[in-house]
């Protein structure tokens, strides 16, 4: 039982991070490597809104998010917009060079120690029992939000002007831009959305356990769970961080607690080489030979 | 080879046009150059010996990226894993079975060349954006692999490796003797049938099939020779270091590598020589400057912080402004000195 909700908490932080890619990729085209990083700065927005706004720990929570999103919007604008148009490999780049000048200017800024934004909030975490199984309450919010954010996201692309915007660019930009879709405003809106639920996940997670260094694996790791789902699908992305969490937990408990930084690459080659385009993916979308 | 010379040079068979050098000034600062490479360790201190001495090591395992990346166009970000194989490779060897250093080289390029076989057996099927990934799924299952025998055999924090060669002076010429055979091997593969079927694919790989180019032989050719080079920097690398561990072979070190090529410029064994160059010494010229304004006493902490955000912001900025890389710059001003002396102003 307490293994079932293990894997369930796993999965939701996978799939929280996960629809980050899956969000870019899907309107963009662009993979972005530097999630993990736009990840972990949203968890060191809480920590600074946590002591700007002592005993508020709503309004620190809400200013953190909104912040998390401004700086995907900043990302596009300064630096993304720019790489529109060129090549696959360029982009990706840009975004691992820009994964490693955050890593770099937040250990700068906040130094390496870990931090506990939960106490900083000075918000109780509680053990709660599930069944026979114990949760703890961040992990136990951190599997509502996954719910909120994908129930939200599908309301958004379904019926959302702004959504089947973001829908028709990631399907064909050429005819999109004809039809007067803008798409800088589209992939600036995918940019801050993918960042805002990444921040979340970030948070969460820090409030969760502690902030620290390993954090960015985590993202890395959120990563193989968007591609075995299929990087354009949403649905994908759900059921890719089950497997990929499902496999984790079960290796971590009955093989070796080492594996787990390699459980998800190991599924994600397995997927790689007998469906390519993942579980839900759009199978003509795949560059493949 | 084959760029087109702006006047007075004519090539009139091919066996001209294929020439690596073909003018008499090229000849010339060659020799300049060679002279300058063999007598460096008589006049360079240490800290610059062993400066020298991580730039070829580099430049061993740019060339390797460059010739896979740069040429066949075959995106990899399993770089470091290469290198980890190759260095394990040596470490194993050696602590096993006290294997000598002539024969733990080769041993670990042929590990490289097998591992370069699994690398590559995905780009028959995948390409661009899902190859990266699958090389990067590799690379985590050899430092995987290289980690779980770190641990089994009770090294836990690393092989230790005696090096035959203990003097930074003879490390010296011994990598040199390598990283100038790795060059000369990478060129006249490039300007052979094989380098010739890799930028074909680069270009379009169906075309490359319809021209008659075996195209998975030759995809797979560049990820054997480019992984056994890579292995064999790797295998050296450990020997220099008289050390391996897993921890050494992270996800930084492909994006430094990534970064040489691209900062060098793509399709260029020059830019790869040059990336190498500056990835390696960008750091130090770092902490220098921050010595210079004075900061280093307070920041000596943060050091490591303040190169990785530079690091990154410098890729950004070559990536954004500079797609050419310093290739592109050095051409530039070469096509800037032609018009030498100035008399007339340029169009």
């Amino acid at each position: 039982m307490q293994l079932a909700v293990n894997v369930l908490v796993l999965a939701s932080i996978y799939a929280l991070v996960s629809c980050g890619y899956v969000l870019i990729y899907r309107t963009s085209r662009v993979l972005s490597l530097a999630h993990g990083e736009l990840m972990m700065l949203g968890a060191y927005g809480l920590v600074m809104t946590a002591s700007l706004f002592r005993g508020h720990p709503l309004i620190a929570i809400a200013a953190s998010a909104g912040l998390a999103g401004v700086v995907g919007l900043l990302v596009y604008a300064l630096l993304m917009r720019r790489m529109t148009g060129e090549a696959v490999l360029a982009a990706v780049l840009t975004t691992i060079a820009l994964g490693i000048l955050l890593r770099g200017s937040m250990l700068l800024i906040w130094g390496a120690q870990e931090y506990h934004p939960l106490r900083a909030l000075e918000l109780p975490n509680p053990s709660l029992p599930v069944a026979s199984a114990r949760i703890s309450a961040v992990a136990l919010a951190l599997v509502l939000s996954t719910a909120a954010v994908y129930a939200g996201l599908w309301a958004f692309l379904r019926f959302g002007a702004w959504g089947i915007r973001m829908r028709a660019a990631g399907q064909n930009p050429l005819l999109a831009a004809q039809r007067g879709v803008g798409l800088h405003g589209v992939y600036a809106l995918a940019w801050a959305l993918a960042t805002f639920t990444g921040g979340l996940a970030g948070m969460l997670i820090a409030s969760d356990a502690a902030l620290e260094q390993t954090m960015v694996v985590i993202g890395l790791k959120a990563f193989p769970a968007a591609l075995v789902g299929g990087l354009d699908s949403l649905l994908g992305a759900l059921a890719g961080s089950l497997i990929v969490a499902t496999a984790e937990v079960l290796l971590i408990h009955y093989v070796d607690p080492l594996v787990s930084d390699v459980a998800p690459f190991v599924v994600l080659l397995a997927m790689l080489v007998v469906r390519p385009w993942g579980l839900f993916g759009t199978r003509e979308e795949l560059d493949r030979v | 080879m084959s760029v087109p010379r702006a006047s007075g040079y004519f090539r009139t068979s091919y066996r001209e046009d294929q020439r690596l050098l073909d003018t008499r000034s090229q000849r010339s600062w060659f020799v300049v150059f060679a002279l300058a490479m063999l007598g460096f360790p008589l006049l360079a201190g240490t800290f610059a010996l062993d400066l020298a001495n991580q730039v070829l090591l580099a430049s061993i395992g740019a060339v390797a990226l460059m010739l896979l990346t740069g040429y066949a166009g075959q995106i990899s970000l399993g770089h470091a894993g290469l290198m980890a194989a190759g260095a394990f490779t040596a470490g194993i060897l050696f602590k096993e079975l006290a294997a000598p250093f002539w024969a733990t080289v080769p041993a670990s390029a042929a590990v490289g060349a097998l591992l370069g076989l699994a690398f590559g057996l995905p780009s028959l099927r995948l390409r661009g954006l899902y190859l990266a990934v699958s090389t990067l799924a590799l690379h985590f299952i050899v430092i995987y692999a290289g980690s779980e025998y770190e641990t089994r055999r009770g090294f836990s924090t690393g092989v230790v490796i005696d090096s035959p060669i203990a003097d930074a002076r003879a490390w010296y010429y011994v990598l040199l003797a390598f990283a100038a055979a790795a060059v000369l091997v990478s060129l006249n593969l490039l300007r052979s049938r094989t380098g010739r079927a890799w930028r074909a694919i680069r270009a379009r790989d169906t075309v490359a099939g319809a021209l008659g180019i075996g195209v998975q032989g030759a995809k797979l050719s560049a990820f054997v020779i480019s992984s056994a080079l890579a292995a064999l920097s790797g295998c050296l690398f450990a020997y220099y270091r008289g050390f391996v561990s897993a921890e050494a072979f992270s996800l930084y070190l492909t994006i430094q590598y990534v970064a040489m090529i691209i900062i060098g410029g793509m399709g260029s064994i020059l830019g790869a020589l040059l990336g190498s160059v500056f990835v390696v010494l960008f750091p130090y010229a770092i902490e220098a400057a921050m010595k210079s304004v004075g900061l280093a006493e307070q920041l000596s902490s943060l050091l490591f912080a303040v190169n990785y955000a530079a690091f990154g912001l410098v890729m950004i900025l070559f990536l954004v402004l500079e797609p050419l890389g310093l290739v592109g710059i050095w051409r530039r001003v070469q096509d800037w000195l032609l018009l030498w002396p100035f008399r007339q102003k340029p169009l």
